[in-house]
């Protein structure tokens, strides 16, 4: 150690190349490679294994007690059924609705709320309190309130001479009404990021916009909105990813029904998982992969590209 | 970064169930303790805890305790889970029927094909725990039936009898719902009570193709392409279309149901007997305001029961303890054993033992379902039990058709599809 230390100032004199020729054989020096052999130990048994394992056994049928390899069978079983496949639809339908919701919500209410306004601070607090309450409590809750006849929310509108919809008995309405207390759970921690990015846009852009006469639309759309970009990616994609592979609330709320109203991939999975189709259960794993990232990557490369031209 | 936290929960699962596993490795029974593995419904804790109690009593050798497992599919596959890592109790309780071809009882059951209590099951039984002619469990506890709960006040103010035919059934529906109340309650709200009027339908099947279930079996016949068999499904889009169903079927829940059929809000809930045990948990005083028929097929002449067999008292083959086993089960199947059980839970149906009678106290409803099993030909078991092919999807796919959906053919053909993945499974011949 002490070598090393009295090494350094020596080398930083020395020509460029000879500087990182050195320093790569005391970092091996240092660290020899069996340093990252507990860390990678560890990353091959409960990641690297399984999930070769799960894209093996997507391709079998598996009972627990032996397997059959069957190729893509399982694939080809995934999506044919009228059921599984809704499910896939339904995945793309929820991750894009509340995502979206979450990006001009969330934009909104940090643009208000980083605002000059009264109990900011209390406001603040109470459009992020959602994110802190479990989703199960939230979705047994709102479970409860949703009710079509003893529910909170219908007996509220029934006092004004409103009949409210079935919220999560219509099937028609099941998947919109999850993804509705999905949003307002979510939404908080969308207008967290919002307003960090907001208060990071420097002060003399709205000032300079001042001087030029610049209305307060027109502040925003060309100012305000190119700057807390950088905000606008990161909401999509933390978004996007959960809604893709949500599954708690939707569980909690409808199971998926009535019917298949409300499948989503994520619980199809699980109930393949559940009626004891281990393989067919992780193929759909494998499916549910495969979407987030070819929904994923080529967002997440548009957004870098989109950054880095900004 | 995109995966730091896929990472990191499949780590945290992987370790925790390595935990898991590890941590119930003491299944086995060592110094003359055992365990009896049942699920956790209350009633069966309560009866289980009882006969537990009783079999240590009347021996000195073996010391059982009990030890409770979820019910429903979680159980299903921790039953697999722990028969796969050999790490079973000596004895445990599990279906029988479709659930238990699925557990590979010829692989990991123990044979009791010679035990000295197999000459005195009913029957019916058999079947529905052996492979190949091997035996491998004993029942536990009393049958179970399928059909329809009535309101007997409502039946006697109107004057209606109980029906034989469908079309009479419907015609009392009609009948109740004229005088204000739900002419045939259903319960979405807990997704498998949907499924009765399918599932029960199947003595009305049978009486017309005995053969049914082997050739469904076999992936001869299905529910889409037998008339008889195709009937239920349109028996459900009948009541849920033609408005005789309660308003808010589809959030009500069973408890809610029951409320309803006690209090005579609804005159018809088709279900369980074993709704008798909720009845007199939270009606008390209406135990004898409901009773119980079998749902009726077109024809009055082969009327009959649906029955659902009693679990299985099943030994794992790597039990350390089989003497203490079957000792127990021999304990459990004895009529000092049942009438233990009936003391903390009683029994839903007739037993599945030729000369153990029901206890004297049992409401009406379910002392007057002896008339059915005495009747020759007048109960058939659930297809479930006479065949392994199950599909996950039923109720479900019933709640679609009796949410307006989809139509009665496209229901039975989907089942008839979901049906596939669970012969596959089993690796069926035909499929």
């Amino acid at each position: 150690m002490s070598t090393a230390a009295l090494e350094r100032p020596a080398g930083e004199v020395r020509s460029r190349q000879g500087r990182a020729g050195r320093r790569s054989s005391y970092l091996a020096k240092a660290y020899p490679l069996w340093y990252y052999l507990p860390a990678g130990l560890l990353f091959l048994v409960f990641f690297a294994v399984p999930t070769f394992a799960s894209f093996f056994f997507s391709l079998t049928r598996w009972s627990l007690f032996d397997w059959e390899f069957i190729g893509l069978e399982n694939f080809r079983q995934f999506l044919s059924e009228p059921q599984l496949i809704g499910s896939l639809w339904n995945t793309l339908i929820y991750a894009f609705l509340t995502s979206g919701a979450k990006v001009v919500l969330g934009m909104a209410l940090g643009l208000l709320l980083t605002s000059q306004i009264r109990a900011q601070g209390l406001l603040r607090s109470m459009v992020f309190f959602p994110v802190l309450v479990s989703t199960i409590g939230v979705g047994v809750m709102f479970t409860t309130m949703m009710h079509p006849t003893d529910g909170l929310i219908n007996s509220t509108l029934a006092i004004v001479g409103i009949e409210g919809p079935k919220w999560l008995a219509n099937p028609q309405l099941a998947l919109f009404s999850v993804a509705l207390v999905d949003i307002w759970k979510g939404v908080g921690l969308a207008t967290v990021i919002y307003m960090a990015g907001i208060v990071a846009v420097p002060q003399e852009y709205y000032e300079a916009a001042k001087v030029d006469g610049s209305g307060s639309w027109s502040t925003f759309r060309h100012i305000t909105l190119p700057l807390v970009r950088p905000a606008t990616f990161t909401v999509i994609t933390l978004s996007l990813i959960g809604g893709l592979r949500s599954f708690d609330l939707i569980w909690a709320m409808t199971g998926g029904g009535p019917g298949f109203a409300s499948d989503v991939i994520a619980s199809v999975i699980y109930k393949q998982y559940q009626a004891g189709f281990y393989g067919l259960s992780t193929a759909g794993n494998v499916v549910l992969f495969a979407v987030v990232m070819v929904i994923v990557l080529p967002l997440n490369h548009f957004m870098r590209k989109a950054e880095v031209e900004q | 970064m995109l995966f730091s936290r896929r990472t990191f929960l499949a780590g945290a699962g992987a370790g925790a169930s390595v935990v898991a596993i590890t941590g119930c490795g003491s299944g086995g029974g060592s110094g003359g303790e055992v365990t009896f593995l049942v699920d956790n419904d209350p009633n069966n804790v309560v009866a289980t805890e009882l006969l537990i109690e009783a079999f240590n009593d009347s021996q000195a050798d073996y010391v059982f305790t009990m030890e409770t497992r979820p019910g429903g599919t979680e159980g299903d596959n921790l039953i697999k889970t722990r028969l796969s890592t050999q790490d079973m109790p000596d004895v445990f309780s599990y279906n029988s029927g479709s659930l238990f071809q699925a557990i590979r009882p010829a692989q990991n059951l123990l044979d009791l094909s010679d035990q000295p209590w197999v000459s005195r099951v009913a029957e019916v039984y058999p079947p529905s725990v052996s492979v190949e002619g091997a035996i491998y469990g004993a029942p536990h506890g009393g049958s179970n039936s399928g059909g329809i709960w009535y309101h007997k006040p409502t039946y006697e103010e109107l004057g209606l009898e109980v029906p034989l035919t469908w079309d009479d059934f419907i015609a009392n529906a009609e009948a109740a719902k004229s005088a204000g109340k739900h002419g045939i309650i259903q319960s979405y709200g807990d997704t498998y009570t949907s499924q009765f009027l399918v599932l029960a339908d199947f003595h009305n099947v049978a009486a017309v193709n005995p053969d049914f279930a082997e050739q469904y079996t076999a992936n001869e016949v299905g529910f889409a392409d037998d008339p008889t068999a195709f009937k239920a499904f349109e028996h459900v889009e009948q009541v849920t279309q033609g408005g005789l169903v309660n308003e808010d079927y589809v959030s009500t829940t069973l408890e809610q149901a029951l409320a309803y059929l006690a209090g005579g809000e609804g005159a018809h809930y088709p279900f369980f007997s074993s709704g008798m045990a909720e009845i007199k948990a939270t009606h008390a005083d209406k135990v004898e305001d409901v009773g119980f028929f079998a749902l009726p097929g077109d024809d009055p002449e082969t009327n009959g029961l649906t029955v659902w067999l009693p679990n299985g008292i099943y030994i794992p083959s790597t039990a350390e303890n089989q003497d203490a086993a079957t000792a127990f089960i021999e304990f459990a199947v004895s009529a000092e054993g049942l009438a233990a059980m009936a003391e903390g839970a009683q029994p839903t149906g007739p037993y599945m033992l030729t000369d153990v009678e029901l206890p004297e106290d049992v409401p009406t409803a379910i002392a007057d379902l002896q008339t059915y099993f005495d009747t020759d030909g007048a109960t058939t078991p659930a297809l479930e039990f006479s065949s392994p092919v199950k599909g996950p999807n039923l109720e479900n796919i019933l709640i679609e058709l009796g949410t307006g959906s989809i139509d009665a053919r496209t229901a039975a053909e989907r089942y008839d599809q979901d049906v596939e993945k669970q012969a596959q499974q089993l690796g069926l011949e035909g499929w």
